[in-house]
């Protein structure tokens, strides 16, 4: 049997729910701040530029 | 009500929420990883970009989380016994073992590779060593073995200052291992003292505590004896380079009342601690807390001050 919108489990599970969604989002703007924070150090290098050096 | 449907109601009244989870993770172990490595991270002499610092702290922490829920799927079967133990996550058929099992490698993975990019390999494949130390020799192994399972098991617990030092330079010194050895050597007498108002848990989970083995005189003897080690390395440390005037004055304070709760506690005999509910090892206990953050917190107030001429010696 199919549930309920209303269904008791959809309430239980909403916390886990949005717990889970927003530890991902926090994941996701960490990444990309890390990440901009690498690119823009001067000690950052692309990975050719270090090749052609060496 | 059908019982199909009494079932499924009582199933869902077991399932975990997010804070179950957050709890395998052992949040209060963790606010002394966070504090320890933050001050590890920031008593380094290498300057840190707050977002890498940022980072570097959280992932060592949720290294630590993992390790907590891979000691709780591991000791599943003695939490359940132990009263300080049995509301946890598992034992209480919130979440299964094999998902704390999951739960704690897919963190323990996040983690490691994360640092490493993050801060640096050196820093990922410490935190790895950690995990290992705190999962394989601790709870694997010491902890149900020898009566000296908090004594070296300890040092997991007293490796993160070392591995945001790490994190922040990528190389180690003389300074983290101070840092280390000041939490290694806090441990004993933290547990000890717990052990002796707890006693009946680690009997009834027949965990070999020095309590069980040795017997409670022996452990009260041992508490003073690693006390006394402690306030040589802690007062020692201040003429070190994370050390300096403010740093010396919190540990003069702190082992001066460290040593005298320790010397209580050998003095006293069983009937005492009985007649008043154990409160000079309790105290004694909340007292090592202190002890503890007013150290860190002295070597972080050390290394804030240093810019502006007034940390250190």
């Amino acid at each position: 049997m199919a549930l309920r919108k209303e269904h008791d489990v959809h309430k239980r599970r909403s916390g886990l729910n949005k717990g889970v969604g927003i530890s991902l989002a926090a994941f996701v703007v960490l990444i990309m701040a890390l990440t901009m924070v690498k690119v823009t150090s001067n000690s950052f290098k692309f990975p050719d530029a270090q090749g052609e050096q060496n | 009500m059908s019982d199909a449907s009494i079932n499924a109601s009582r199933a869902y009244e077991d399932e975990a929420s997010f804070g179950d989870y957050f709890a395998l993770l052992k949040p209060r172990v963790m606010s002394l990883v966070v504090f320890t490595a933050l001050v590890g991270l920031l008593a380094a002499p290498v300057p840190v970009h707050p977002v890498v610092g940022f980072c570097a702290i959280l992932f060592i922490a949720i290294g630590g989380g993992a390790s907590g829920a891979l000691n709780m799927w591991w000791d599943a079967d003695i939490d359940k016994v132990m009263k300080r133990t049995k509301s946890r996550p598992i034992p209480a058929g919130k979440i299964e073992p094999g998902e704390a099992l999951a739960f704690g490698l897919a963190l323990s993975g996040l983690s490691v590779i994360m640092l490493a990019l993050a801060a640096n390999v050196f820093a990922g494949a410490f935190l790895a060593f950690t995990i290992f130390f705190y999962v394989v020799v601790y709870t694997m192994w010491l902890k149900r073995a020898t009566p000296q399972n908090i004594v070296i098991g300890g040092a997991a617990g007293a490796f993160p200052p070392v591995i945001g030092w790490i994190a922040a330079t990528g190389s180690m010194s003389v300074e983290p291992w101070l840092m280390f050895l000041l939490t290694f050597m806090w441990t004993p007498p933290h547990f000890w003292a717990l052990a002796l108002f707890m006693r009946s848990d680690y009997d009834d989970a027949g965990v070999p505590m020095l309590t069980v083995t040795h017997g409670r005189r022996a452990t009260r003897v041992h508490i003073l004896f690693y006390t006394v080690l402690l306030a040589v390395l802690a007062v020692g440390t201040a003429f070190s380079g994370i050390g300096g005037p403010i740093y010396l004055a919190a540990a003069l304070v702190m082992n001066a009342l460290f040593l005298h709760g320790a010397w209580k506690i050998t003095r006293r005999d069983e009937d005492d601690s009985e007649a008043d509910n154990f409160k000079v090892e309790r105290s004694f206990f909340k007292l090592s807390l202190l002890y503890l953050f007013l150290h860190f917190g002295a070597i972080l107030a050390e290394a804030l001050l240093k810019p502006y001429g007034l940390g250190g010696w």
